[in-house]
């Protein structure tokens, strides 16, 4: 059936079954393929939106759950304030390799900035660990958090 | 369509804006591509492969390697840049397509793309500016010799007077390239490119969410497709409903692919061929999943369904108790050095199996059309993907195109091209394109592995702490009856401390297990360093001697042992490991509060010398903390990108304690037991820890940094275990269970 979704502020509707996860309506659907598929089971936070400002797990979101709830993705993040700075620190400390868990990673930091504007540590810690890395760049997201955040980083 | 055909239809609307391109004669098969431009505009005229300049003075500069996180997209074209003498903002790099005539071998292994190219890239730069020069001279009427350069323009050094790039471009189609070799390159001092913090040119794209990545591919038309192959290695399809994956709406198509149960090890690492599978395409990839879900496969019996990691632990302790299969080195007389020995140790070292793990699971998109196929594909190996896709399919390598999309992680795995083989197939037998993306648990189940291996070492101090005596039984893997290992399960007979411990012996046993392996980031040395290293710091406690000056000695006093391909640069070495004691304060140690402590290993391999400390505590209850790891490198003359280095160096650091904490791949009746993130879990952001890194400058020429970093971070981690608890970690990984007070 026909959903109609908020997606970074526009009205999309994606013709789907219900049970389809939010992140393959994003990507396979609506073409906004920077929420990416890691593990499929939430282990990973590739897959990292805002919903309702929220970070949420896209691939364990069945689409008909979502409502009149407003998704955010990466590719909204420029256009939000806080989001803006997370990925001005990400490229001025050129945090990723790959770069693939990089959209997940920016959508947990903006909402971890957003709740807490001077995170800790250990702040950081909860808030990302449910954040892979592959390639490890940890350091440098730490880095990047504590720069977006007018913190000192080391 | 090849990389000037794309570019020149890029410039479509405004063709006049590509003028010319600029040929480094000769170097790199680059004058192919000259016939190709048919365009209506005499001045377009692409000569080479790398480098264009539009009169802007836009440089449009190509990558020519895939890109998987290593940083070579970045990387390489900086090289060229630098010696053509332009500002790094008016450079546009693009990503070049798999084309072996214009390029040569392109591949990301082996950490080879600096020392493959730090010489003759920067030559495709500097007979670009020499031909820029030359277009001036002419126009000044003067001698070259008259005329400098500076930030993409040409200066008439008598008169001031000055000619940007793009006025030159259109002149260099009369300008004969210089022999690459006779052209005097930069000194270092000069660089205002290399050696400068540059971040990745996809930056933006990355942080943007743009689509860059294999699984990011869209085509008109496309459809999605997951397959499904067997547990066991191999087994062929027994049956399928696939009338049930059809039913699933948005399903479009369900059918078995008979593939070869054969496939597996046809020709080596990257030979792997189609295997027996089942195929459902849909018009989204979640539809085809559950048609997948659907099918309810069984499987046909198959020889290897009694493979088991517990049955490989059994083997190996029986071929211990044994003669050993084959002496691959045999220097001395250990038995002999062992019994004049004043202190002597034994100890069984183990590591699992390994998976990838790549976060961007395993994909390929391929259209077939009219008899052509075209492939994009996150692949670190294009051109055997090719020849094997061709193989496979029975077509001709010239009627496929690979385009080389960015990896979400390589790690080694994506220099096999199985994906690719199977979009291909697959697009073929749907006729539309189709986007093939593996599950995680596809991926997990259906990996190279890195090998596990069982090292049962004996070795032996004299009386002043030397190393006198080593013998090593290996038992390690084979898929054939060749007598030859699994890939990436060997060892060389030079591995260190070889020909530098009077008295070594080296035997190997090989399991026959058929189970895909191949290579995992510093293949072999990933699992070597952490036994060799963890050992020798065994017999320097033995010795009573500290650890790291134990190491030095060691290292005897010679610069250099041995010849090319074995040859070690002891020197280089030790100077590594004194610069780690003094990062990392280690004279100290003895300060740290009870249940800390340091360990140091050092490692050499792909061309790199690394000694790295860690500091670590261990509390009584067996939870261990990495604290801190500090690194000394020497990689030669010149870190090209500070931003990719030390990117790199930290990462690996990450990587290999990541391995040691938490990382094992078991068997059970012939197949894997992990299947996610749950249960084959990575580090996360809260075990991480700073790693300082310091790159000692040499006069060697530069060398990579994709790998060299990982491999003494096992034991430097492992050792430091020891010196803070007492407790020797002798296989992996780590749990607490073996830390506990």
């Amino acid at each position: 059936m026909a959903y109609t979704l908020d997606v970074n502020g526009k009205a999309l509707s994606a013709d789907v079954d219900g049970d389809t996860p939010l992140l393959w309506v994003l990507r396979d659907t609506l073409g906004l393929v920077g929420t990416k598929y890691g593990c499929g089971v939430a282990a990973c936070g590739a897959c990292t939106v805002h919903v309702d400002g929220q970070p949420m797990r896209s691939c364990q979101i069945p689409v008909e759950a979502v409502g009149k709830a407003k998704v955010s993705t990466i590719e909204g993040m420029s256009r939000n304030a806080v989001g803006k700075k997370v990925q001005a620190a990400w490229m001025e400390l050129d945090v990723a390799q790959c770069g693939y868990c990089q959209a997940g990673q920016i959508m947990s930091a903006t909402a971890l900035l957003t709740a807490t504007p001077k995170p800790t540590d250990a702040q950081i810690d909860e808030a990302m660990n449910g954040n892979l890395c592959r390639c490890a760049t940890y350091v440098r997201i730490r880095a990047a958090i504590k720069r977006a955040s007018g913190q000192k980083e080391a | 369509m090849t990389y000037h055909d794309k570019l020149l239809k890029a410039f479509g609307a405004n063709r006049r804006e590509v003028l010319v391109s600029v040929g480094a004669g000769g170097l790199t098969l680059g004058f192919a591509m000259a016939g190709q431009a048919q365009a209506e505009d005499d001045a377009v005229k692409p000569l080479n492969a790398y480098v264009s300049v539009a009169p802007s003075g836009m440089v449009t500069i190509t990558a020519k390697n895939p890109e998987v996180g290593q940083g070579v997209k970045t990387m390489l074209p900086m090289l060229i840049a630098e010696e053509l003498d332009v500002p790094w903002d008016s450079v546009r790099i693009e990503q070049a397509d798999n084309d072996p005539k214009a390029f040569g071998r392109q591949f990301a292994g082996g950490s080879m793309a600096t020392p493959l190219h730090w010489d003759e890239l920067r030559r495709v730069g500097a007979v670009a500016r020499a031909m820029l020069i030359q277009a001036a001279a002419t126009a000044w009427n003067c001698g070259p010799g008259d005329c400098a350069t500076d930030a993409g323009a040409v200066i008439h050094r008598p008169s001031g007077r000055k000619r940007t790039y793009g006025s030159l471009a259109l002149a260099c189609a009369g300008v004969t390239p210089p022999d690459p070799k006779s052209l005097t390159l930069k000194d270092p001092k000069a660089y205002r490119i290399l050696g400068k913090f540059t971040p990745q040119y996809d930056v933006a794209k990355i942080v943007n969410g743009e689509p860059l990545f294999g699984i990011d591919v869209r085509r008109p038309g496309m459809l999605y497709a997951s397959i499904v192959k067997a547990p066991v290695f191999g087994a062929r399809v027994a049956s399928a409903d696939l009338d049930a994956a059809r039913a699933v709406k948005g399903v479009k198509k369900a059918f078995v692919i008979e593939g070869d149960p054969n496939g597996l090890f046809p020709q080596g690492m990257t030979g792997q061929g189609l295997l027996p599978a089942v195929v459902v395409v849909a018009d989204n990839w979640w539809a085809a999943r559950k048609g997948r879900d659907a099918l309810n496969v069984t499987w046909a019996d198959h020889p290897t369904a009694k493979l088991s990691t517990r049955g490989f632990d059994e083997q190996a302790a029986a071929f211990n108790a044994g003669t050993p299969q084959k002496n691959a080195r045999n220097d001395g007389d250990v038995a002999a050095a062992l019994k004049a020995s004043a202190r002597t140790v034994e100890a069984v070292y183990s590591y699992p199996f390994l998976s990838h793990a790549n976060l961007e699971p395993q994909n390929c998109t391929a259209e077939f059309k009219d008899g052509k196929l075209e492939i994009w594909a996150p692949t670190q190996n294009p051109e055997p993907g090719r020849q094997l896709t061709a193989k496979t399919l029975g077509l001709k390598p010239e009627d496929i195109t690979v385009h080389m999309i960015r990896g979400g992680g390589g790690f080694g795995r994506r220099l096999a091209n199985d994906y690719m083989v199977e979009a291909a197939w697959v697009a073929r037998e749907v006729g539309a394109p189709v986007k093939l993306l593996w599950t995680r648990e596809d991926d997990m189940a259906h990996d190279h592995y890195r090998p596990g291996g069982y090292h049962f070492f004996k070795g032996g101090v004299d009386a002043d702490g030397a190393l006198i005596a080593l013998q090593d039984h290996f038992v390690t893997f084979t898929n054939n009856t060749s007598g030859q290992p699994s890939p990436s399960a060997g060892m060389a007979a030079s591995e260190f401390p070889a020909r530098f411990v009077p008295n070594v012996k080296y035997d190997v046993s090989m399991i026959r297990a058929d189970i895909p392996t191949g290579p995992l980031r510093a293949p072999g040395s990933n699992a070597l360093s952490f036994v060799f290293q963890s050992f020798i710091d065994e017999m320097a406690h033995a010795a009573n001697a500290d650890p790291l000056a134990f190491q030095i000695k060691l290292l005897g006093t010679q610069d250099v042992v041995g010849e090319a391909p074995a040859r070690y640069g002891a020197g280089r070495m030790r100077g590594v490991l004194k610069a780690v004691g003094e990062m990392s304060g280690w004279a100290n140690r003895g300060k740290l509060p009870k249940g800390e402590g340091l360990g140091v290993a050092c490692y050499y391999s792909h061309q790199g010398y690394f000694a790295e400390v860690a500091h670590v505590a261990v509390a009584g209850d067996g939870t261990l903390k990495v604290r801190k790891v500090w690194v000394a490198a020497d990689v030669g003359s010149q870190i090209i990108n500070p931003a990719g280095a030390i990117n790199q160096v930290q990462g690996s650091v990450l990587d290999g304690v990541s391995e040691a904490q938490h990382q094992a791949i078991t068997f059970e009746n012939g197949a894997t037991v992990q299947s996610n993130f749950t249960d084959y879990p990575l580090m996360r952001i809260a075990e991480s820890f700073p790693v300082e890194v310091k790159f000692l400058k040499t006069d060697f020429p530069p060398t990579g940094l994709g790998e060299p970093a990982l491999p003494p971070a096992l034991p430097a981690v492992t050792n430091a275990i020891f010196a803070a608890s007492g407790k020797r970690v002798r296989s992996l990984p780590i749990t607490p269970d073996m830390l506990k007070a």
